[in-house]
C-alpha cells in the first residue's frame, strides 16, 4: 500500500497559500501521536522485506528497495528511545521521506488521519522534554483531546548521522 | 533572448579555450598555415556572433585582434611571443567580459582603449614589429581573394545558403530572421564546412537550445557530426537505462529457474539488446581526457614565463576517453599536479644546464587504459622531490620522529606530501606553494574510487601516477553468502575462489585459532565474514537437523566457520564445504570465508545512505535481480580492519613498487614454537611448507633416521633440538619444509604463535642451528637457521656436503648497515624456497635483497629504471635461463655495467665457460654460501672501484 503524496497534485493545494493552517499526516509510535507536515512525506508503506545492514547503528532497522529506489529504513521507537532497539523488530508501517535526496523510511505502528490544524494552536517545544525529543520536534499542536507533537525530518534525519 | 545568449556563451567560452591552445602551439610553430587561418577565423567567428547579438564591447575587442591575426595569416606579420601574449590578452579580456555577461545578462562596463591601442599599433605595424619572415608566402592581397581551406570570407553563394538555412531552422524568433534581413552584409558566421564549433552555429543563433530543436536541426543540411545535447538529458537517459539493466536482470533470474518456457527465446535477444544499449549509453557519457587537458598548455606557458624557465608540455593518450563525470573531478586535480611539477619540478634553464640536462623541462602527460582503469601519469623530468627538505618539514609538523624517518623508504617518505597543510615551498607563489594542495588532490582521487602515487629521484624528475576506475555506475559483482545474508564483492578485487574441504588436502588450519590456509606455497591469512560482519549464527533449525550431536555443539561459542574438523563435520554437514574469497588489497592477498557462492551480475551501484557511509566495510548497495537489496563489501575496508597494510599509510605503491617492496621483506612473517627448552624460537613461515600434527607411533626409523609416511613418500624427521622429547605414543607438531619434491620434518614441542616483525639480530648466533638472537614480540627468540638443519639432514638439499655452521665473521654483528648505503642485490631464482632461503641471508648480511621469480619480472624492473649493485640469478629456470637472461641484460639495458653472479647447482666447466661468455662475471654453486657471500663483497667493491675510476674521467 503506498499513498503518493505529490504536493503538486493534491487536493489541498489551494492551501499552501492558507497561512492560516498547516496539514500534517498523524502517525502513532508506542501509542504516541506525531505529526509530520504533508508535504514531507513521500510515501506511506505497509510491511516491507527490509535487509539488514551489519555494523549499522542500532536504530537502522536495514534497507529496503522501493520502486527501485533503496530506501532506509529507520526504526523509530528506538531512535526515540521508547524501546531497547532490537534488531529483530519487524517492519510494520513505514512513512517514506526524503532528505538530502536520499530517502528514508520511518517504521511506525500505525498512519492516522491527515489533519489541517490552525497556527494558533501550535506552541513551540516545552523546554522540559528530554532532550532527544526537543531535537527532533519542531513544535507542539494543541488538539482538543491529546498534544501532537510535530516531526522535524531534515534534523531527525541528520541527528541519525552518527 | 536568454537562450541565445546562453548559446553563446557556450560557444564562445569553448572557442576561446580553442584559441589559446592554438595559440601556444602556434608559439611552436609560427609558420603553420593551417593553424593561422584556424585561428582568425575563430576569432573571426566571435566577432561575427558578438555584432549579430548586439554586443559592442566584445565586439570591438575581438575586431582589433582580428585584425592583428589577419595579418599573422597573411604571413606579413611576424609571429612573436611579445605579440602573442598580446593575443592571449585579448582573449583573456574577452574572457573576462564574458564573464560579466554570464553573471549579469549584459556586458560589463569597462574601458578597452588602451588594449586597443595596442593591437592597433601592431596591426598598422606602427611599434616597429617585424615584418613577415620568410615563411609566409602569399601576398596579402591574394590571401584575401583566395579562400583559404578554411574558407573564411564568404562568397554571396555561401551567403545565400546561409540565408535559406536560417530560414528553415526551427527558429520560433521572428527577430533572430529580421536581424539577419537588417544586416546582410554583417559577417555572419562562416561556411558550415567546417570545425565543429562552427558547424553548430547557424542553427543555434537562430533557435533556442531546445532538446526538440535540437533533434530537427540534426536533418538540416548542414553535416552534423556532432551534437549537442543537454546533461540533464544524457544523466536521465543513463538512469533509465540502469533501471532497465536491472529489470532485465530480474527477468533473467526467473528464466533461470523456469529454463523451460516460451519467455526464453525472446528474452535472450532482450538480454543482447540491453547489454548492447547500456554499452552505448556508456559511450556518451565518455569523453576524451583530452579536454581535461586543454587548459594546460596555456597553464604552462604562462607559468614559464612567470617564472623565467623553459617548459614543454607533452602529451600522450589525449584520444583516451572516459566517463564525463570522472572527468570533470579529476580536471582541477591535474592542474594542480602540472603546475607543481613546472613550478617545483622543473628547474631553471642554469641549473639544469650546470646537471647536464637539457635547459628545456619536458612535463609529459600519459594517459591509457589497463585492466578496467585509466591510469594518468604526469611525470618530469625536473629536480625530483626534496628528501631532506621533507624529512625536515616531517619533523617540524610532528608527523613522525626522527628514528621512523630513518627506518622508512625514500617512497614512504615521499608519501608525506599527501598530508594537509604540508608544503616545502620556501615561497608561496601565486601558482603553488599554498600547501593545500596534494591532500585535496587524492582525496578527490579516492572520491571516485581512484588512487594516487608517486615515484621520484632526486636529480632525475618524479612521475605521478593515478588510477581511476573507467566507469562509477555499473560493476562487475560475485554474489556470495554468509549466515544467510547475501552480500557482493566487486570482481575486480577477486583474485580466485577455493574451496575448502573438511578434510584431504584443502583445508582450513588453525594456529591459536586463527584461519589459515595453505594456497599454492603461501599460508593465506583468512577472515570470516560472519565473524567481521558480527553476523548472527545461521538457524538453530538447521543444526538440529543434521544430527543430534548438535546440542553439544550449540552450547559452546565457537562460531559456525570455526575450521576444528571434530565439531563441524558432526553437527552439520553442510558446513563440510566453505569458499574461500582470495581477494588483493594492494600487494596483499588475504581470504574471505563465506557459506556460499552464487554466481558473477552486475550491479548498479548505489552509494548507501549517509548515516552510513562510515561503516568501512561497504561500497554502497544495490538492487538484485530479485528485488532485494544487497551491501556490497569494500575490500579495502575489510583489508583495514584485519590489520593488513592499508592504502594511506604509506606502504600503498605502484605494482611494481609493490613487488619491490614485498620482495624486499622489511617485515618477515615469522612462526615461533619452543623446543627443548622454554625459549621461544622462529623461523620465517615462508618457508615452511606445511603444519603437520604427526601420531608419535607412525615414526619409524631406519639407520638412525627417523621417518614417517607423508603423502605416499618417505619424510626425514628430526627434532630440532635434542631435547625434544619424544614419547612412545601421542603427537608432536612438524614443521615441514618442501621443495620440488624433497621435504624435510622438523620435529617440536609446541606451536606459540604466527607474528610479523623486523629481524633484527642482536646476538650472532653460537650453537649449531640458530642464526642469532632477536627480540620478537618483546621475548628473547632465537632465529633458526633453516638451512643448517637441511644440510645436517644429509638429504640432498645442497649437492655437497659443507658442515660449516653459518655464522663466519663477515657478516655484521647486527645486521645494521654501517652507515653506508646499503648495497642493492637482485636476487632471480625460480624456486621460492631459495628464494626465501637466500633473501635473509644476504639482508642479515647487510644487503638490500630483491628477488625476483623469473627473469621477465626482473626485465620489466629494469625498464621502470630500477637499479642494483649486483644481480644474482640462477640458471635453470622455466621461462627464460639465466643464460638467455644475461645475454638480454648485456646487450640493451640499463643494467649492462651491473656485475651479474650466476647460480646454479650444474656447475661443469662447460657450465662455467657459457656463463662467462655471456656476461656472468663469476660462477657460483649453489650450496657454497659462504663463496656467495665473499664473492659478493668482492665484487661490489671492484665495482665501486671501477666506478670511482671512471667518475673522474666523465663530465659528470
Amino acid at each position: 500500500m503506498s499513498a503518493n503524496a505529490d504536493a503538486l497534485d493534491y487536493e489541498g493545494s489551494e492551501n499552501q497559500h492558507d497561512t492560516q493552517s498547516k496539514e500534517f499526516l498523524t502517525i502513532v509510535i508506542a501509542g504516541q501521536r506525531f505529526g509530520i507536515p504533508i508535504l514531507q512525506v513521500q510515501d506511506v508503506l505497509g510491511e516491507q522485506t527490509v535487509t539488514k545492514i551489519p555494523l549499522a547503528p542500532p536504530e537502522v532497522a536495514g534497507s529496503l528497495n522501493l520502486r527501485g529506489r533503496i530506501v532506509t529504513a529507520i526504526d523509530m521507537r528506538c531512535r526515540l528511545g521508547i524501546e531497547p532497539c532490537s534488531k529483530t523488530t519487524s517492519s510494520t508501517m513505514g512513512v517514506v521521506v526524503e532528505h538530502e535526496n536520499e530517502l528514508y523510511s520511518l517504521i511506525i505502528d500505525e498512519v492516522g488521519d491527515v489533519l489541517r490544524l490552525r497556527n494558533e494552536s501550535f506552541e513551540s517545544t516545552p523546554s522540559t522534554l528530554d532532550s532527544l525529543w526537543r531535537e527532533i520536534s519542531s513544535g507542539v499542536y494543541r488538539l482538543d483531546d491529546e498534544l501532537l507533537v510535530i516531526l522535524d525530518v531534515p534534523n531527525f534525519v541528520s541527528s541519525v548521522h552518527s | 533572448m536568454d537562450d541565445l545568449i546562453n548559446e553563446f556563451l557556450t560557444e564562445t567560452n569553448e572557442s576561446l579555450d580553442e584559441l589559446d591552445l592554438d595559440l601556444v602551439n602556434l608559439e611552436q610553430n609560427p609558420n603553420d598555415k593551417d593553424l593561422l587561418s584556424k585561428i582568425f577565423r575563430l576569432m573571426h567567428t566571435i566577432k561575427g556572433t558578438c555584432g549579430f547579438l548586439g554586443l559592442p564591447r566584445l565586439e570591438k575587442v575581438a575586431h582589433h585582434a582580428e585584425n592583428v591575426l589577419g595579418r599573422f595569416r597573411d604571413g606579413d606579420l611576424e609571429v612573436t611571443p611579445d605579440y602573442v601574449t598580446l593575443i592571449l590578452e585579448s582573449i583573456d579580456r574577452i574572457k573576462l567580459i564574458v564573464g560579466g555577461l554570464e553573471e549579469t545578462g549584459s556586458e560589463p562596463e569597462g574601458d578597452d582603449s588602451a588594449l586597443i591601442e595596442k593591437l592597433d599599433a601592431v596591426y598598422e605595424g606602427r611599434d616597429g614589429g617585424g615584418a613577415a619572415s620568410s615563411g609566409a608566402e602569399v601576398s596579402p592581397k591574394e590571401a584575401v581573394e583566395t579562400p583559404l581551406e578554411g574558407g573564411n570570407c564568404l562568397t554571396q553563394e555561401e551567403l545565400d545558403a546561409l540565408e535559406a538555412a536560417f530560414q528553415n531552422a526551427e527558429g520560433p524568433e521572428e527577430f533572430a530572421l529580421k536581424t539577419v534581413g537588417e544586416e546582410p552584409g554583417a559577417d555572419a558566421p562562416s561556411a558550415p564546412e567546417e570545425a565543429t564549433v562552427i558547424k553548430e552555429e547557424p542553427p543555434k543563433a537562430a533557435a533556442p537550445a531546445n532538446d526538440a530543436s535540437v533533434a530537427k536541426t540534426a536533418e538540416k543540411p548542414v553535416s552534423a557530426q556532432s551534437l549537442r545535447v543537454s546533461v540533464d538529458v544524457l544523466e536521465n537517459l543513463m538512469t533509465m537505462v540502469s533501471e532497465m539493466v536491472l529489470t532485465r536482470n530480474q527477468l533473467i533470474q526467473i528464466l533461470r529457474q523456469n529454463s523451460d518456457s516460451e519467455f526464453s527465446v525472446p528474452l535472450q535477444r532482450l538480454n543482447h539488446v540491453v547489454s548492447e544499449l547500456q554499452e552505448g549509453v556508456m559511450q556518451t557519457r565518455m569523453q576524451p581526457i583530452g579536454n581535461a587537458w586543454s587548459k594546460l598548455p596555456r597553464i604552462i606557458r604562462d607559468l614559464a614565463i612567470e617564472v623565467n624557465k623553459k617548459i614543454e608540455l607533452e602529451m600522450k593518450g589525449q584520444d583516451t576517453e572516459l566517463d564525463r563525470q570522472v572527468l570533470e573531478l579529476i580536471k582541477d586535480p591535474l592542474t594542480h599536479m602540472v603546475r607543481n611539477s613546472g613550478d617545483h619540478g622543473i628547474e631553471d634553464p642554469e641549473t639544469r644546464k650546470a646537471a647536464g640536462k637539457p635547459e628545456t623541462g619536458k612535463i609529459l602527460l600519459n594517459a591509457f587504459h589497463e585492466g578496467g582503469h585509466i591510469i594518468i601519469q604526469i611525470s618530469d623530468d625536473g629536480k625530483g622531490l626534496p628528501l631532506d627538505k621533507i624529512k625536515a618539514k616531517v619533523l617540524e609538523n610532528g608527523l613522525a620522529t626522527a628514528e621512523e624517518l630513518e627506518e622508512m623508504s625514500s617512497n614512504q617518505i615521499n608519501q608525506f606530501i599527501f598530508n594537509a597543510g604540508f608544503s616545502t615551498a620556501e615561497k608561496v607563489t601565486a601558482v603553488s606553494g599554498r600547501g593545500v594542495g596534494m591532500d585535496v588532490v587524492r582525496t578527490n582521487i579516492e572520491k571516485i574510487g581512484g588512487s594516487i602515487d608517486l615515484q621520484s629521484m632526486e636529480g632525475k624528475g618524479s612521475t605521478f601516477t593515478i588510477k581511476i576506475p573507467l566507469t562509477l555506475a555499473i560493476v562487475s559483482a560475485l554474489i556470495v553468502e554468509s549466515a544467510q545474508e547475501r552480500f557482493a564483492i566487486p570482481q575486480l578485487a577477486v583474485r580466485e575462489l577455493v574451496m575448502a574441504s573438511e578434510d584431504g588436502e584443502n583445508r582450513i588450519e588453525t594456529i591459536k585459532g586463527t584461519p589459515v590456509f595453505r594456497l599454492r606455497d603461501r599460508l593465506l591469512p583468512l577472515i570470516s565474514l560472519s565473524d567481521l560482519l558480527k553476523l548472527s549464527p545461521p538457524d538453530k533449525k538447521v543444526v538440529a537437523d543434521a544430527s543430534q550431536e548438535s546440542n553439544s555443539a550449540e552450547s559452546d561459542d565457537t562460531p559456525p566457520e570455526d575450521s576444528s574438523p571434530k565439531i563441524d563435520s558432526v553437527s552439520n554437514p553442510k558446513k563440510r564445504h566453505q569458499y574461500i574469497v582470495v581477494t588483493q588489497v594492494g600487494n596483499n592477498d588475504f581470504g574471505i570465508i563465506v557459506d556460499r557462492v552464487f554466481d558473477t551480475e552486475e550491479i548498479v551501484v548505489k552509494p548507501v545512505a549517509k548515516i552510513l557511509r562510515n561503516i568501512e566495510m561497504f561500497s554502497g548497495n544495490t538492487i538484485l535481480g530479485d528485488g532485494s537489496v544487497i551491501m556490497i563489501l569494500d575490500p579495502n575496508g575489510i583489508a583495514k580492519h584485519i590489520g593488513q597494510v592499508d592504502a594511506t599509510d604509506g606502504a600503498r605503491t605502484l605494482d611494481q613498487d609493490a613487488a619491490i617492496d614485498s620482495a624486499r621483506g622489511e617485515k618477515t612473517s615469522l612462526l615461533l614454537f619452543t623446543a627443548g627448552n622454554k625459549t621461544p624460537k622462529a623461523v620465517p613461515l615462508s618457508l615452511v611448507a606445511r603444519l603437520e600434527n604427526i601420531d608419535v607411533s607412525n615414526i619409524e626409523r631406519s639407520a638412525g633416521q627417523m621417518m614417517v609416511q607423508y603423502r605416499g613418500k618417505l619424510m626425514p624427521l628430526m627434532p630440532l633440538d635434542p631435547r625434544v622429547q619424544i614419547g612412545e605414543t601421542g603427537e608432536k607438531p612438524v614443521l615441514v619444509f618442501a621443495d620440488k619434491g624433497r621435504s624435510l620434518g622438523i620435529i617440536v614441542d609446541e606451536i606459540i604463535d604466527i607474528t610479523e616483525e623486523h629481524i633484527n639480530l642482536q646476538l650472532e648466533g653460537g650453537q649449531g642451528g640458530m642464526m642469532g638472537s632477536a627480540i620478537i614480540s618483546g621475548k628473547a627468540t632465537d632465529i633458526v637457521d633453516v638451512g643448517h638443519f637441511l644440510q645436517a639432514n644429509g638429504s640432498d638439499w645442497f649437492k655437497d656436503h659443507d658442515d660449516t655452521p653459518y655464522g663466519s665473521s663477515k657478516d655484521t654483528t647486527n645486521g645494521k648497515n654501517n652507515g653506508h648505503a646499503k648495497k642493492r642485490v637482485l636476487l632471480v631464482d625460480d624456486s621460492p624456497f631459495f628464494r626465501n632461503m637466500l633473501t635473509p641471508l644476504l639482508s642479515v648480511a647487510g644487503y638490500d635483497v630483491i628477488s625476483l621469480e623469473s627473469p621477465h619480472d626482473a626485465l620489466k624492473m629494469c625498464d621502470k629504471g630500477a637499479e642494483f649493485d649486483v644481480i644474482i640469478s640462477d640458471i635453470e629456470m622455466p621461462d627464460m635461463d639465466g643464460f638467455e637472461f644475461a645475454q638480454k641484460v648485456k646487450s640493451e639495458t640499463n643494467w649492462k655495467e651491473t656485475p651479474m653472479l650466476a647460480l646454479s647447482s650444474h656447475a661443469t666447466p662447460q657450465d662455467i665457460d657459457r656463463g662467462m661468455s655471456v656476461g656472468f662475471s663469476k660462477y657460483i654453486a649453489k650450496f657454497d654460501r659462504d663463496t656467495l657471500l665473499n664473492t659478493l663483497s668482492q665484487t661490489i667493491a671492484e665495482q665501486q672501484q671501477n666506478y670511482d675510476l671512471t667518475k673522474q674521467g666523465d663530465v659528470a
